[in-house]
């Protein structure tokens, strides 16, 4: 039984994973991981390669679900509700825990397109413009693209692909955006512009993201989680603070270790 | 996986601030001899070598921002640069006041002292003697020997102000006696304030050795015996 490394009181929390444990197949790959997310906060997963970290994110939106032989136990709650309960639809939970990738991920159709296909799977029709308008608004790229919303999504750079799935996200008007590196495959510009942007949607978006980069977790996290892999290749959580705590002054050895480069 | 090209470096101004350490011990040592022995030449030297104490202390602090720079270090690498940057210049300020105890011996002249030094000098091989344990709680990674040696500054510090008030209590009655002897009175006395505030300088960077290790900014003693054992 693990217990959640820090709790926040009366805080709201939206997310909260409890005991929770991923197998794939018969193998163990992350063990009783409990984290309490608390609404609007962007909280960063770190670790080193393999110890988790994307497969404890997936958890938070049933995303294991797509990858066969996996299985969670625990509890993941949204809301206080369970997602992994019978009768909880998987694809409800992904319009409101959005998830942005690694590798921008466009669909093969026009900027518009990819936006308001969120929308339209919902059934809206009315205000389709609106909601594509303030969608890319909200993801900071409005400007770069209102006068070619007919052009393909995968006609556009690196860091506006990126961004355009953000607004994809952002779409169906999500309580919570889970992120994997959403950041590594893009230049300086890119990378700043879409930190800018999660910094700016957390006053009213829950952003969790995994993150390879300590210098961009310190930039934009408030709290950081921070998963180690053991000799028997199971991910644990080994600790959960605030980002002055992990990344300036971190509890656990082995954290100080990761931080400061010294485990890779 | 150790991060050799950092440890290397963090190693390197470590050693570059025991150096600096020492030039600031000779200076002090010199300054407070040459006071004592109305030696204006070696006053003169303390004046000229304190160019070597402001060129080291510029060169690590170059080393640490470029060590910041380049490896954007975080958690204790951190702590530890910014502390050594911290450290750099409080040694090159003590400097500054070995600095000025040859200056004011060199205009004191060839007069002798009001009575000789006792009390001075003390103060002297007590501040020195933190400056060097300060160090030394730099240099070592294990917070309860660091922390130890911190409390002890800070106690010897409660010393070196007893001592200036002792060495302030006696020029005064010395200048009461005979006014003419207000002049020297007033050079020893700054000499006396100078050294009083090495042993300050040494109490911050004792302070500044806890946080190295703890992470924990400190401002006494009780803090201090806080943050160590906390």
């Amino acid at each position: 039984m693990s217990e959640p490394i820090i709790t926040f009181g009366d805080e709201e929390l939206v997310l909260e994973a409890e005991n929770t444990s991923v197998y794939y197949g018969s193998s163990l790959a992350v063990e009783e991981v409990s984290l309490q997310i608390p609404r609007n906060a962007i909280v960063s997963l770190i670790g080193p390669s393999g110890c988790g970290k994307s497969t404890v994110l997936r958890c938070f939106n049933r995303m294991n679900d797509l990858i066969p032989g996996a299985r969670v136990t625990g509890s993941i709650k949204y809301q206080g509700v369970n997602v992994y309960d019978e009768g909880v639809d998987p694809t409800d939970i992904r319009f409101r825990i959005g998830m942005v990738f690694q590798r921008p991920n466009p669909f093969p159709k026009s900027i518009y397109d990819n936006v308001a296909f969120g929308p339209r799977v919902n059934g809206l029709t009315d205000d389709l413009d609106g909601v594509v308008e303030e969608s890319l608004r909200r993801a900071a790229l409005w400007d770069e693209v209102k006068d070619r919303l007919d052009d393909s999504g995968l006609g556009i750079s690196g860091g506006q692909q990126q961004r355009l799935c953000i607004a994809r996200a952002l779409a169906v008007d999500p309580d919570v955006v889970l992120m994997d590196e959403p950041a590594s495959a893009l230049d300086p510009i890119s990378t700043q512009a879409i930190e800018d942007l999660i910094r700016e949607l957390s006053t009213e978006v829950t952003i969790i993201i995994v993150t390879h980069n300590m210098q961009q977790a310190t930039r934009i996290s408030d709290y950081a989680a921070v998963m180690m892999v053991g000799e028997d290749r199971v991910g644990h959580l080994i600790e959960y603070g605030t980002n002055e705590q992990v990344f300036g002054n971190p509890v656990d050895r082995r954290t100080e270790a990761y931080v400061t480069g010294r485990i890779g | 996986m150790p991060n050799e090209q950092l440890d290397y470096q963090l190693a390197h101004l470590e050693a570059e601030i025991v150096l600096l350490g020492g030039l600031v011990e000779a200076a002090i040592f010199k300054s407070v001899r040459a006071l004592r022995n109305r030696d204006l030449d070696v006053s003169r030297d303390v004046i000229t070598e304190d160019d070597r104490i402001d060129e080291l202390e510029t060169r690590i602090q170059n080393e640490c921002v470029e060590q910041i720079r380049r490896q954007a270090p975080l958690a204790a690498d951190l702590r530890r640069i910014v502390g050594m940057m911290f450290i750099a210049n409080e040694l090159e300020r003590m400097g500054d006041y070995a600095e000025g105890i040859a200056k004011v011996s060199i205009n004191m002249g060839h007069e002798a002292p009001l009575k000789e030094l006792e009390d001075i000098p003390r103060m002297a091989d007590l501040a020195v003697s933190m400056m060097k344990r300060s160090i030394e709680a730099m240099t070592i990674s294990d917070r309860d020997e660091s922390g130890k040696l911190a409390i002890e500054i800070e106690n010897d510090d409660d010393e070196v102000d007893r001592l200036y008030a002792k060495v302030q209590a006696d020029i005064l009655s010395l200048v009461e006696e005979d006014r003419h002897r207000a002049v020297r009175g007033t050079y020893l006395l700054w000499a006396a304030h100078n050294l009083e505030r090495v042993a300050d300088r040494a109490t911050n960077i004792a302070e500044r050795a806890i946080f190295m290790s703890t992470g924990v900014i400190v401002g006494g003693n009780a803090e201090a015996q806080a943050a160590v054992s906390g």
